[in-house]
């Protein structure tokens, strides 16, 4: 549930706001409905991973990967635009997991909410 | 403890955050570059394209039809002038908005307010110069007029109107790369990309070397080693041409002076072998029975590229050709009347002087045998993330003191007085070029072709011309200094009146030719004119060997098609091998070579003096014609003092005449040498050097793959230009081809009832690595092809070759 929000609220953002502003949409929703924090925290890097790589390849398919391809090759990396996804994927997560997991702990520091974990 | 752990995560996410939002030396803001939001992915362009898009624009008159070809060029369609030059700058900054920005940046010297101090150098270098001040000057020229205002106005609205609809995300990618963003387009940074033009191709010195030469070597052997008409030349205007004009007098030289010595300084050299070739032949000679026309430009190969292709089409005018991003109006190209090209002159259009001032304060300075005030202009650097630094350049009447600074003086000089050296350069003067590229796009017959040639100043350019009513011509021509002979070879006493420039050449009195009897006109940086003409222009142009093949050609050429004028503009053949390799196998003694050597030799010897991709004799000459010259001029190599080289065909005429020179001699070595055994040792150590390096002859010798041909980015970014690509040419053949310099545009044009217009240029219209029009013209170029113009003479004319259109509505 909590996976779902982030990367629907994140997607129409991506439209309107910064990218940053997925970071403030996986807090609050952590806040909100987040349980235990190790499912906030891989909710909002699964969300922001999977969405970053579909905001990605929206723009590079059509595009036949040529300037993914071009820009791989700035980063002292094997030329492979894949790994380029990879990275901004993994930055997204990293983010995306960070700010669910403050959004939950919180939470927990604010409504004392008794967790399993 | 949880509020600990809840405010740890918070701070560790805003850290994360803002680390991926900075900056770090010069690594991008990771964040913001990989983010799929607004970074770089963004810019990836699909190969869908609308096929129709109508947008609304604050500033327009009327309506504007843009058509796009299928490589994405546009052809304008405007209901008045104003439209058209604001479209022309909303489509130039939609498909180069970056490489506008950086080099007027560069031209302004403000590129440490992006990068920080490390363009300090640069930047200063530019201030010192006087570029802004020559900016300015032009902008005063420009702005008087009101038709040429009335462009310049328009064109800035245009690519300001883009720039305010530009969302972060669609900022082009070297913006994100670098970190900053577009800013608003100002009138004078047209002006600025003059201001670059004239420093790319008149900005070089080398007074400063050829002064250090005549203290080392004397009057004797300079004038000798330097003259001032070279050994071989085929100049531009056919030799015998009666000048039939009644020249103003030459001014008289002042007394002899040779400035202090200037070993410290490092001045921007000048760069042999910038060139460009252009011809046109007589109808006689076509099998169209009117003429044909060709130049490329060469110049520093770019992605994106120094030219922008459009077709641009009013009710005045409807001319087809390259731009420069930046700047309005077609430079090179064609419209139905007449067709015109461009090579660079190197006219003696920047001078030095040596400036005595009365003391350390610089406000005052001897000349006319008084005091006389300076004028100080603060330059205003500002620096990212360092406090702006204050630079005060000291102005004579000269111009600019560029370098204010000699440390070493002779003992008797009075120590106490300082030194400098000021600037005269033509880039610094008033001027309106763009008012000769507006005359001539809507040019129709020789006379507007000799009106709009008046209003040129900088930088020099050869035009030539070619037009329905059958006529063709070439004039070198721009604003060019009434000088005494060699006025401005060595830096000069800036104190004396006489080294002033006394005046200029009448522009009707510049050197000119309409449809000589040989039926063609041609130019290729060579000296302007034979030794009869009553002006000086410079005592040395770039060497012949380009210009003299054209002559042969062009000579030899009956019912010439644009596919024999295409496969000229690839000719290889080098007329300096023709010139000097027999001479130079003439002294190789082939018993004292062992089997490898021999093997060399016998591959330069058989070689047929083409520059081909595939050619190995091609790199065994040229590595042992530069390895000749090292050894020859010895003499002239010095850690600490800068001096000048003699230049290539003084090189041949020492060994075509004169075998028992001194020169010969190496100095390093107590035996005296010969012609012979420079000859061989020069020979051996270049055979030896390639065997080691590519072993046995084969396809590692052939000159594609010896000769390092690339296009890089305009900042170097790796993976964004061509890498290394197999390509034939050289500097002294017509396929000038060298390192990452050449043709930068390949136009050649049949004139006719139907004017056809063929041309490419190595990259593409977009500036955009993420787009499919980034390069789509490359190989066409690289392989010698051209593409068949397209010049519509409507907005409704049908062409299957229409991809897209884009209608501009006000």
């Amino acid at each position: 549930m909590l996976f779902l929000i982030i990367l629907i609220l994140s997607f129409i953002s991506s439209y309107l706001l910064p990218w940053w502003a997925a970071a403030l949409i996986a807090f609050l929703a952590a806040l909100f409905i987040g349980k235990t924090s190790g499912k906030a925290f891989w909710s909002g890097f699964g969300a922001i991973f999977i969405l970053w790589v579909i905001l990605a390849l929206i723009k590079s398919i059509p595009n036949d990967n040529i300037l993914a391809s071009r820009v791989i090759q700035l980063f002292p990396l094997p030329h492979q635009w894949v790994l380029l996804l990879l990275i901004t994927a993994l930055i997204g997560g990293l983010v995306g997991g960070m700010a669910a997991l403050s959004g939950i702990l919180t939470k927990k520091a604010i409504f004392k909410v008794k967790s399993p974990a | 403890m949880k509020l600990f752990k809840a405010l740890f995560s918070i701070a560790i996410t805003v850290l994360l955050i803002w680390a991926l939002q900075t900056k770090f030396g010069d690594v991008p803001p990771v964040g913001e570059f990989l983010n799929p939001v607004s970074g770089f992915w963004q810019n990836a362009e699909s190969k869908n394209l609308k096929s129709e898009e109508n947008l609304h624009l604050v500033g327009l008159q009327g309506k504007v039809t843009i058509r796009f070809d299928e490589h994405r060029i546009p052809h304008i369609f405007a209901e008045n002038d104003h439209d058209l030059y604001y479209a022309q700058g909303y489509l130039t900054a939609r498909d180069r908005l970056w490489q506008m920005d950086i080099q007027t940046r560069s031209a302004a010297g403000r590129l440490s307010e992006i990068a920080g101090p490390k363009a300090l150098d640069v930047d200063r270098y530019h201030r010192h110069m006087g570029m802004t001040y020559g900016a300015e000057n032009t902008l005063k020229g420009i702005m008087k007029d009101p038709v040429m205002k009335g462009v310049i106005d328009a064109y800035t609205e245009g690519v300001n109107s883009y720039i305010h609809h530009l969302n972060k995300r669609d900022y082009p990618i070297e913006f994100k790369l670098l970190g900053y963003a577009p800013e608003e387009w100002k009138p004078i940074n047209c002006a600025y990309l003059l201001k670059l033009m004239s420093e790319t191709l008149a900005g070089g010195s080398d007074q400063f070397a050829m002064t250090n030469d005549l203290k080392r070597f004397g009057a004797k052997d300079v004038n000798d080693l330097f003259p001032d008409y070279p050994f071989h030349e085929d100049p531009i205007i056919p030799v015998g041409t009666q000048w039939n004009f009644k020249p103003l007098p030459v001014p008289k030289p002042s007394k002899d002076f040779i400035a202090l010595m200037t070993d410290t300084i490092k001045p921007k050299e000048r760069v042999p072998g910038i060139g460009s070739n252009n011809w046109a032949i007589a109808g006689n000679k076509s099998a169209s029975g009117y003429p044909i026309l060709a130049n490329d430009p060469h110049l520093n190969l770019t992605f994106p590229s120094i030219w922008y292709q459009l077709q641009m089409t009013s009710p005045t005018v409807n001319v087809y050709g390259v731009s420069l991003p930046g700047a309005p109006c077609i430079v090179i190209g064609y419209n139905q009347k007449i067709s015109w090209g461009v090579t660079n002159v190197d006219a003696a259009v920047l001078d030095w002087y040596q400036i005595k001032f009365k003391d350390n304060s610089k406000n005052e300075y001897w000349y006319n045998n008084r005091w006389n005030k300076t004028s100080k202009r603060v330059e205003v650097i500002n620096i990212r993330g360092q406090q702006p630094i204050y630079d005060t350049v000291i102005y004579t009447h000269h111009g600019p003191v560029v370098y204010d600074n000699v440390s070493q003086k002779p003992k008797d000089a009075h120590n106490n007085i300082p030194v400098g050296d000021a600037l005269r350069w033509i880039a610094h003067d008033e001027s309106n070029e763009f008012l000769t590229f507006y005359l001539l796009n809507r040019g129709k017959n020789y006379d507007d072709y000799r009106k709009a040639l008046t209003y040129y100043t900088a930088p020099a350019q050869n035009f030539i011309f070619a037009s329905n009513d059958k006529d063709i011509a070439i004039t070198p021509n721009g604003k060019m200094p009434l000088k005494y002979k060699d006025q401005g070879k060595f830096i000069m006493d800036g104190s004396d009146p006489a080294n002033d420039w006394q005046g200029w050449i009448p522009y009707d009195q510049n050197p000119t030719v309409k449809n000589p009897p040989r039926g063609f006109v041609s130019s290729a940086n060579q000296s302007s004119t034979d030794q009869t003409y009553p002006y000086y222009i410079n005592w040395r142009f770039e060497l012949y060997d380009r210009g003299k093949r054209i002559n042969d050609r062009l000579k030899a050429m009956q019912n010439a098609t644009i596919d024999s004028i295409r496969l000229m503009q690839m000719d290889n053949y080098s007329m300096r091998a023709q010139d000097i390799l027999p001479t130079m196998l003439r002294y190789i003694d082939t018993s004292k070579l062992h089997a490898n050597q021999l093997k060399v030799f016998q591959i330069v010897k058989k070689w047929d003096k083409h520059f081909a991709a595939n050619s190995i004799g091609a790199s065994i000459f040229n590595a042992w014609w530069l390895k000749l010259n090292d050894v020859i001029w010895d003499e002239f190599r010095d850690d600490k003092m800068l001096l000048n080289v003699p230049s290539f065909d003084r090189t041949e005429k020492l060994l075509l005449t004169e075998p028992n020179s001194k020169w010969f001699d190496i100095k390093s070595t107590p035996v005296k040498e010969t012609c012979a055994d420079v000859a061989m040792q020069s020979f051996v150590a270049i055979a030896d050097q390639l065997l080691k390096s590519y072993g046995e002859p084969g396809e590692k010798w052939q000159w594609g793959n010896v000769k390092d041909t690339h296009i890089n980015h305009l900042a170097n970014l790796p993976g964004f230009g061509t890498g290394h690509f197999y390509a034939s040419g050289t500097g002294a053949v017509i396929n000038a081809l060298r390192g990452g310099n050449g043709p930068s545009w390949r136009m050649v044009v049949q004139m006719g009832p139907q004017v056809k217009g063929f041309g490419v240029f190595p990259g593409g219209e977009s500036g955009n690595p993420g787009s499919f029009y980034y390069e789509d013209m490359f190989t066409t170029w690289r392989d010698g092809k051209l593409n068949e113009l397209l010049f519509l003479q409507s907005a409704d004319e049908q062409s299957d070759r229409i991809k897209s259109t884009l209608i501009l509505n006000k």
